[in-house]
């Protein structure tokens, strides 16, 4: 007697697989490829550009960078980026260490005080008045202090340390090192796989934000890259207006579209990630796993 | 370490000694914490007083629950919103399986290099902004962009979609946007999960003769169980949270009766109708609601699994 049984046979199934994975990998990769193709075409025909570039060409970009504000604004995101993960990560890998040495008076306390901030929302308004009573409306400071210390990362790093083994630092302790050496030259050291994945994290999230500046930045001089490309694609913004008037100007308007433009921008905008994308590849799965397991 | 005849008492204070010494090198960091996550709680009294902006508290005029009682005698547009916020969670709720699904044929697909490099690209989209993600949809679905150029080409002219300014199915563009953004990411842990399951298991159903979608249904599905139980009760405690980015960068006037969750609400009623209380009273009760829910996820927790969440 022979059961009927349910089977997943090798070829076809493997067939749909493949088929099944690729669709989804161009569904991912494609939306990005056809921008950067668009920007890289000759805008009058890059209408037909689907593939790969059609009368090739950089004039978009150097057009692009010929408008102050994009190259400024660029310089401000990555200088958010470079200082602001500085930051977080001096700061939450010291706490996160601290935090693990057991003697800490009223540890439990500490370690709560952080963590309780992850559930806290404080809402939008309240967020926007306090940072103005603080003085960081306009002001570089608000780009990078708020996030100087992450309650998520620190469980994370924290985590990590604990699983380091105790002796070491024991021993160093014997010869009578301070918290801060031990911390400098032990931990920090070990420690390089976490600290890299939180300062990935930090600063992808840092490229990527944008509504501090919306709400609290009004001052051209630190605007950031990604609000400018919001700003290009609501069109109807001063800022994007003025620029399309600068553009105009410098006689651009016969070699560039409003949707060449676009596309340039956004390339540019991407193009950090893509780069800090093979990097990320290998940190980021280490990172979900050590979240997964409570803090 | 010190050592004395009377060792203990000697020992115990230098080790209270240092316990001070590590708390108060560790205080500058809670007074950072205290001065960005903790005073802005303190505007939520503005909820209950009539703030107009560039005032203090004290020139207020005290309301008590007035904002409140205001939103529920007149939630017309309150109910909107809370439908659409239920909606959007709803909808991510029902699709939660989806990155499970994703592992675990991916798990199944031949070849070391090919899942890895399947697992790269799937991600990609989750590191951009929702401004970028924007864009892209701009680039591929408006009028000057790659789809109706593609209907041109093959003389389709006029033929288009375009899903920003789709008015019916903004919830479904909205689910698939967010499906595309995230369905490789969340599929990550799942894909660990999977790693992590005893191999032997495997070998013991492969002696039994069992097939693939047996091995599927009774070890690989069974593990994932705990993990996808874990999410499925954040997700729960989140109902509320959709988040602000999204709808704030595909609103516009057409789509504006479906894509109006809280997040967005909140932003919307303070910054652009300037009802700076009313906002704040329902941002707060959004939060303590939110609260509550990861509590009652958390209890829950506690007795189906015998573990907490949080």
């Amino acid at each position: 007697m022979r059961q009927t049984k349910l089977k997943l046979r090798g070829l076809p199934f493997q067939a749909f697989l493949n088929i099944l994975f690729l669709a989804l990998v161009i569904l991912c990769v494609y939306p990005f490829y056809y921008i950067l193709v668009y920007s890289l075409s000759d805008p009058d025909r890059a209408a037909y550009a689907f593939l790969y570039p059609i009368g090739f060409n950089l004039d978009g970009y150097r057009m692009l960078f010929q408008l102050n504000n994009i190259f400024h604004a660029a310089v401000i995101s990555a200088l958010r980026t470079v200082l602001g993960t500085l930051i977080t990560v001096a700061c939450t890998s010291f706490a996160a260490y601290l935090v693990t040495e057991r003697e800490m008076m009223w540890r439990t306390f500490v370690y709560r005080f952080f963590v309780i901030t992850m559930y806290l929302n404080a809402g939008l308004i309240p967020w926007y008045l306090t940072m103005r009573a603080y003085g960081l409306k306009n002001n570089f400071l608000l780009y990078i202090l708020p996030g100087a210390v992450s309650a998520y990362y620190m469980i994370l790093t924290k985590t990590y340390i604990e699983s380091l083994p105790e002796s070491l630092e024991e021993s160093a302790m014997l010869d009578g090192a301070g918290y801060v050496t031990i911390f400098w030259k032990i931990i920090l050291p070990l420690s390089k796989p976490i600290i890299a994945t939180v300062a990935i994290y930090n600063a992808v999230n840092q490229w990527n934000s944008w509504s501090d500046n919306y709400f609290l930045v009004s001052d051209e001089n630190l605007q950031t890259l990604q609000l400018i490309l919001y700003n290009y694609l609501n069109s109807a913004t001063n800022l994007a207006q003025a620029s399309t008037q600068q553009l105009e100007a410098m006689g651009a308007s016969r070699t560039m579209t409003p949707m060449s433009i676009k596309m340039c921008i956004t390339v540019i905008t991407t193009l950090p990630i893509m780069c800090v994308y093979p990097f990320l590849q290998k940190h980021f799965a280490k990172g979900i796993m050590i979240g997964a397991v409570k803090g | 370490m010190l050592k004395t005849k009377q060792g203990r008492p000697q020992k115990q204070m230098v080790k209270s000694n240092r316990g001070r010494r590590l708390f108060f090198m560790i205080l500058p960091f809670m007074l950072l914490t205290f001065a960005f996550s903790y005073v802005p709680l303190f505007g939520w009294l503005y909820a209950f007083f009539d703030y107009k902006i560039g005032r203090s508290l004290f020139e207020c005029s005290f309301v008590g629950l007035e904002h409140f009682r205001e939103i529920i005698s007149n939630p017309t547009e309150f109910l909107k919103v809370l439908r659409n916020t239920l909606v959007m969670s709803g909808l991510s709720l029902l699709v939660s399986p989806l990155p499970a699904l994703f592992a675990i044929l991916l798990n199944e697909l031949r070849g070391r290099r090919r899942k890895k490099a399947v697992q790269t690209l799937t991600t990609l989209p989750n590191f951009i902004s929702w401004i970028i993600v924007y864009s892209l949809t701009f680039a591929i679905f408006s009028t000057d962009g790659m789809l109706s150029n593609l209907f041109r080409l093959f003389g389709l002219e006029g033929n288009s979609y375009n899903p920003l300014s789709d008015g019916e199915h903004v919830w479904l563009v909205q689910l698939l946007l967010h499906i595309w953004k995230s369905l490789g990411w969340n599929a990550i842990i799942y894909i660990a999960a999977i790693s992590g399951i005893d191999q032997e298991l495997y070998d013991a159903a492969d002696v039994d003769g069992a097939g693939k979608l047996q091995r599927i249904l009774h070890i690989t599905i069974p593990g994932l169980t705990p993990t996808f139980f874990v999410l499925l009760l954040l997700a729960i405690s989140n109902l509320l949270n959709n988040g602000f980015d999204q709808y704030f960068v595909f609103h516009n006037a057409i789509v504006a009766d479906k894509i109006e969750v809280l997040d967005y609400y909140v932003y919307k009623i303070a910054i652009l109708t300037n009802q700076y209380s009313k906002s704040i009273a329902i941002g707060m009760a959004k939060s303590l609601i939110s609260i509550l829910l990861l509590f009652g996820a958390n209890t829950l927790s506690k007795k189906v699994r015998g573990e907490s969440i949080v």
